[in-house]
């Protein structure tokens, strides 16, 4: 019952606030005041349900918000700020979710502060539960938070705010992976249904559509001893079909306005690799053809990186390696992608020379753990006596 | 969003630019350039970037396994050692330009005569938590951001 009320709490903050910001509270204390509100409905709520939820969070609000006003001369001021304001007309809520997205993903914030802001302010969570999330000290994440607010306070946000900013906000926190007691993966997944069902925009379809197939595949792409899984080794009976099919269908309908966007084309890679009933049956042409439309979209070196990946499997390890040869070999994982090349050619022992630089080069430990048994799987295949034929990895 | 980690030494760095050991400076020197730590410890935790700090003794005591069912062998202290480490603060910041930046203002603290003492200090990323994939990282197994 206490996680359901939870939920429905962190569904209402959005349009609680703007009501309270229509009312002309200024947003930093509008947002104090709701999540004052949310953290009152956290206590009484399992006792003391109220019949309806909304009008109880704005009614606790409301009043927080006003004790809040220190002293009579800044409530007096407010109140004739608020007799000036139009009474709040019925706007649909989810112009009050898309204006709050602006706002807290406005560019004049930076990505972990619009991180953070998002976080709180759309998603309603608590700033313990965000500090945990990013492991940073709550006092530092309640300063990166004021300090947010600050920056906003002033925003009149007259003029559509940028998608784009609001959607990379979106995907950094989606990629934060998860710790602590919130999933920041699901989280993200929420808010971007969210702005989805706010906004009509193809590349909004395409993040969400991005998101929904590659956490569908999450069950498998770890072991339980918190290994990598490489797709080719991925138990493909644990994808969760249902949310494939969701992306799926949420892609195609976003590929039909014919507005391609980065996350479209990248939704569409993912799509035929969830698509694919084992690896030998992906469709290595059409990805990288699709590789190639994300690479004319964006300048990001990265996406050329994994289009070599591609070249390779689609025209073999050689044409794969002339791909690569011609990025920057200082690329972060550059020597990764090189090692799997030269394996796949039959390089076996550059290709662990490569995989030991890789993990000395990794930016997390998982993936440093993985290279380095890459690494040592080549290595003790070379000279058998030195290990365990039976050895770590299983994947020879 | 990555967290870094600055080292300061006792021993070990190079040399200093302002190369005058802390005993051999005023009282008012030391003074100023421990507000100066303070003060950039404090500011960073306004700003949201600030993870966490703690300095080191430099004693201590070098100990290993000496097999099963033996207490641990212990070396004395490691005071021939060559590299000591006298404290870490540790930073969450948005790029690699503002670690080093950090780091830049870290260094430049008051020391003797009231100049910057310009130590070096050893930055170091800290492994990321798990991150999401894409599938051309989950085919060569690593993480993509």
């Amino acid at each position: 019952m206490h996680a359901l009320d939870e939920d429905l709490l962190r569904r209402l903050t959005p349009a609680v606030l703007r009501v309270l910001v229509r009312r002309g509270a200024d947003f930093a204390a509008a947002e104090d005041a709701v999540q004052d509100a949310l953290i009152e409905a956290i206590r009484d709520w399992p006792d003391a349900p109220p019949r309806d939820a909304k009008g109880w969070l704005i009614t606790v609000a409301w009043r927080k918000f006003l004790d809040g006003a220190r002293s009579e001369t800044a409530r007096r001021h407010r109140e004739d700020r608020i007799d000036a304001e139009p009474s709040p007309g019925p706007i649909a809520e989810r112009d009050d979710t898309l204006w709050l997205f602006f706002l807290c993903a406005h560019p004049s914030l930076t990505p972990s502060s619009a991180v953070a802001l998002t976080l709180r302010a759309v998603g309603g969570l608590t700033t313990r539960q965000i500090a945990e999330a990013y492991l940073v000290p709550e006092a530092t994440m309640v300063q990166r938070i004021s300090r947010a607010k600050r920056t906003v306070a002033g925003v009149r946000l007259d003029e559509p705010g940028s998608l784009g900013t609001v959607a990379r906000t979106l995907y950094l926190i989606f990629n934060e992976g998860y710790s602590g007691e919130v999933d920041l993966v699901a989280e993200a997944i929420r808010l971007a249904r969210l702005l989805a069902g706010a906004v009509d925009d193809p590349e909004v379809s395409g993040l969400l559509a991005l998101m929904l197939l590659h956490h569908a595949r999450r069950a498998s792409r770890t072991a339980a001893d918190g290994r990598l899984v490489p797709l080719a080794e991925q138990d493909r009976s644990l994808w969760d079909t249902s949310l494939i099919a969701e992306g799926v269908a949420i892609l195609q309908a976003a590929l039909v306005r014919d507005r391609l966007g980065e996350f479209q084309a990248q939704a569409a890679i993912a799509a035929l690799h969830a698509d694919a009933r084992s690896t030998a049956e992906t469709d290595w042409v059409q990805i990288l053809q699709w590789y190639d439309e994300l690479a004319a979209l964006t300048e990001n070196p990265v996406v050329l990186l994994n289009r070599a990946v591609a070249v390779g499997e689609a025209d073999g390890p050689r044409a794969g390696l002339a791909a690569l040869f011609e990025l920057d070999d200082s690329l972060p994982r550059y020597a990764a992608v090189a090692a799997h090349l030269h394996e796949a050619d039959g390089d076996r022992a550059t290709a662990a020379q490569l995989y030991a630089e890789a993990a000395r080069k990794a930016s997390s430990l998982a993936e440093r753990d993985h290279l380095t048994r890459q690494a040592a799987r080549l290595n003790s295949e070379a000279s058998p006596g030195r290990a365990s034929p039976s050895g770590a990895n299983g994947s020879g | 969003m990555a967290k870094y980690l600055l080292l300061k030494h006792y021993r070990g760095a190079p040399a200093s630019v302002n190369d005058v050991p802390m005993d051999q400076w005023t009282e008012d020197e030391i003074s100023a350039h421990m507000q100066h730590m303070d003060a950039f410890a404090t500011r960073l935790e306004s700003t949201g970037e600030f993870v966490d700090s703690q300095a080191l003794s430099p004693e201590g005591t070098w100990v290993r396994y000496d097999g099963e069912g033996r207490p641990p062998v212990t070396d004395g202290p490691f005071a021939e050692t060559k590299d000591l480490i006298a404290g870490w603060m540790i930073i969450d910041v948005d790029t690699y330009e503002r670690a080093l930046e950090l780091a830049g203002e870290l260094s430049g603290g008051p020391g003797a005569g009231g100049k910057p003492v310009g130590e070096w200090l050893e930055l170091r990323p800290l492994f990321v938590p798990p991150t999401t994939m894409t599938e051309v990282g989950e085919i060569v197994g690593q993480e993509q951001r």
